[in-house]
């Protein structure tokens, strides 16, 4: 609809000025709405707007202008000829060519060149330069490394209780090396707390908090060793004298133990596993003089027993007290014990009268012999530890060691060889050092000497793999280390020079056994011509009193003259100092077993 | 004449040698002991690099140059011996 509203002015009234007047608003339409026409539309709801905030831009397109490229080759035909020559052409070039070689220049130049060019084909043919020298040498130079030895403590495993106990023997699990079984005692005569415990562990290396297993023994363990055939079974030998063995699948008391009466009456200091079909047979050494053999699966009684009498009688009261023993797998018929009394004897299993077992024995430490091991590699050698020494023997000559080491400050007090290397042992002391022997290597000190603890080692055990070693203390505390790879790998001729340094000592110690010998025969041969009756009495019959008194007479005859000396010396050093200044420095000049006889004279 | 044939025929008689090129100044191989295409290859190949080493060694101390070039490859041995104008290439496969 159209909605008009016409305004008119008249045509003389135009050009003149505009007279404003108000006048009231006018209404000139109203447009009702009409609902009729909703119809024609539809309700849209929700609607749906899009709007975005973000710049706004617009899309450009832009070709450039096409570059052209093409691949092309250049092939080079001979060239060089000269224009008028046709390459193609063979008789040409065949005269061109011959007219080069007849110019002299080209004459003197080619046998130049061609002087040195022979010189080089030869140098090629005479060496080959570029051939791989060094390969061997890059080897060897790993191998030697000048690395020093060193040994460093991976994991301490503590006595749990309160009440610590030592840490008397470890065995390594047979297999896997995973697991170190160690037996806790006290070994000080009746010095054990009421309340200790008598609990001996089986540790899992990885774990140095809390031990793998328990074993429960009515007494405690001194010794204990896993059945190098079976892992599971294990025997321990306790303070009591009674030997006991453990299973680790049926829990942590014994399967089953000897009985009082059959057992031995001192502790049992060491107890190993023999080989034979069954697998089930030890034996066992306590310091009653006893060293008995069981089957551990008739524990009533011992199969077989042997005293440890010198004078092969079996006579108990004379015996010596055994403190450890020895066996070798490959030397199945005999086997050493060694003794509180500083001897080593050796003995053969297979010998039907008592008197026939024990075969020889070899003196030479002044007291127990803590440890005693064969040499693994060199079964004739064996090692022994005891005192404040350590010695290595060879089993032909009984009168001394073959080779010993220094008398230490400290007892030593357990030692092993190392399973992969022949010249190399270990042995641990009273003030808790651990050293490092390599025999090849140095003779007169260890190779290397660690300080594991400050209280003293008791025990000492390695891996079979040699580059662990586990070594026990006295309050308990069992130190897991790792030795350094030099010491553990086998270096190249080392067992042929261990073995002739072994066969040099041993003929050194076989050329002074026969010199003595031939001594002591002239000694007697001359004695016995000039007094005949006498000698044979106080040869024989020489009571011990008079032996002690003439070694007395001796020892007091030497230590007058050390003081004589020392005296003499003083008087020049300093003549002003007291007479009893000077007494007491003497005194502490004397050694160790000064007897009260000694301290009365000085008083006089 | 006759002492040349000598000498490269003695060259080519060493042990391992597998063939011996001389190349003119232009490039043109004078004379070879191995077939033309194999010649013409190695004569334009070596004599541009013989150029860039001697370059290379007048580069670095002006007084110096080259006397000979050795080429070490898996399979033989290139030798070449420069002079003004001509350059003398043996082949030898030195492995014994």
């Amino acid at each position: 609809m159209e909605i008009v509203y016409v305004y008119t002015k008249k045509r003389s009234e135009f050009g003149r000025q505009c007279n404003f007047s108000d006048r009231p608003a006018e209404l000139h339409v109203d447009i009702l709405p009409d609902s009729s026409l909703a119809a024609n539309f539809t309700v849209r709801d929700p609607c749906n707007v899009t709007i975005q905030c973000a710049d706004e831009m617009s899309e450009h397109e832009v070709n450039t202008e096409r570059f052209e490229s093409e691949s092309r080759g250049i092939n080079h035909v001979e060239g060089g000829w000269p224009k008028d020559l046709n390459p193609d052409d063979m008789e040409a070039t065949i005269r061109y060519r011959k007219k080069v070689e007849k110019d002299e220049h080209y004459q003197n130049t080619i046998m130049q060149i061609a002087g040195l060019m022979e010189h080089c084909i030869r140098q090629n043919n005479a060496t080959d330069i570029y051939e791989d020298f060094l390969e061997d040498e890059d080897e060897e130079d790993v191998e030697e490394s000048e690395e020093q030895p060193s040994a460093k403590t991976i994991n301490v495993f503590r006595d749990p209780n309160e009440v610590k106990r030592t840490a008397t023997s470890l065995s390594w699990h047979p297999d896997g090396n995973h697991k170190l079984a160690v037996a806790y005692s006290s070994l000080e005569f009746q010095r054990a707390p009421n309340d200790m415990n008598f609990d001996s562990y089986i540790w899992d290396i990885e774990n140095p908090n809390k031990p793998e297993m328990t074993l429960k023994p009515v007494c405690p363990l001194v010794c204990l060793e896993y059945n190098p055939k079976d892992s599971h079974i294990l025997i321990g030998g306790s303070y009591n004298g009674q030997i006991a063995y453990w299973d680790t699948r049926k829990g942590s008391q014994p399967v089953e133990m000897s009985p009082i009466e059959f057992s031995h009456r001192d502790p049992v200091y060491k107890a190993i596993w023999l080989q034979s079909k069954t697998g089930t047979d030890i034996f066992s050494a306590s310091t009653d003089g006893q060293v008995l053999w069981w089957d551990i699966r008739k524990m009533s009684e011992p199969t077989e027993r042997l005293v440890m009498d010198p004078t092969k009688k079996g006579n108990i009261d004379n015996s010596l007290g055994a403190i450890s023993l020895e066996f070798e797998t490959t030397m199945p018929t005999k086997f050493m014990v060694g003794t509180e009394q500083g001897l080593v004897v050796s003995c053969n299993r297979k010998a039907k009268t008592p008197a026939e077992k024990i075969v020889c024995t070899y003196s030479g430490h002044h007291g127990p012999v803590y440890a005693l091991q064969r040499n693994p590699f060199f079964p004739k050698n064996f090692l022994t530890v005891g005192d404040w020494t350590a010695r290595i023997w060879s089993e032909d000559i009984k009168e001394s060691s073959i080779m010993w080491t220094k008398y230490h400050i400290a007892h030593l007090l357990d030692g092993c060889w190392s399973p992969v290397r022949p010249s190399v042992f270990f042995t641990v002391k009273m003030d808790g050092t651990l050293d490092v022997w390599d025999i090849l290597f140095k003779q007169n000190d260890p190779t290397l000497c660690l300080k594991v603890c400050d209280e003293a080692l008791y025990s000492i055990k390695v891996q079979d793999n040699g580059r662990f070693l586990a070594c026990g203390s006295q309050l308990g505390t069992t130190t897991l280390l790792e030795i350094s790879s030099g010491l553990c790998s086998l270096q190249k001729n080392e067992k042929a020079l261990v073995s002739e340094m072994f066969e040099r000592e041993t003929k050194r110690e076989k050329i002074l056994e026969a010199r003595h010998r031939e001594m002591r025969l002239k000694e007697r041969s001359r004695s016995e011509q000039s007094r005949e009756d006498e000698m044979k009495e106080t040869d024989g019959e020489e009571s011990v009193e008079e032996l002690v008194a003439r070694a007395e007479k001796e020892f007091f005859h030497i230590i007058e003259n050390e003081r004589m000396k020392e005296r003499n010396e003083e008087k020049d050093k300093d003549q002003e100092k007291g007479v009893c200044e000077e007494k007491d420095f003497q005194e502490e000049h004397e050694t160790n077993g000064v007897s009260s006889f000694v301290r009365t004279e000085i008083s006089l | 004449m006759a002492e040349v044939e000598d000498t490269l025929k003695r060259i080519q008689a060493q042990h391992g040698v597998i063939g011996t090129i001389v190349v003119n100044g232009e490039g043109i191989p004078i004379r070879t002991t191995l077939d033309n295409s194999t010649s013409v290859q190695y004569a334009g190949l070596l004599h541009q690099l013989t150029m860039k080493a001697r370059s290379a060694v007048r580069d670095i101390d002006p007084q110096n140059e080259l006397t000979f070039l050795r080429i070490r490859s898996k399979k033989h041995e290139i030798m070449v011996a420069p002079d003004k104008e001509y350059l003398l290439i043996a082949i030898q496969n030195p492995s014994e």
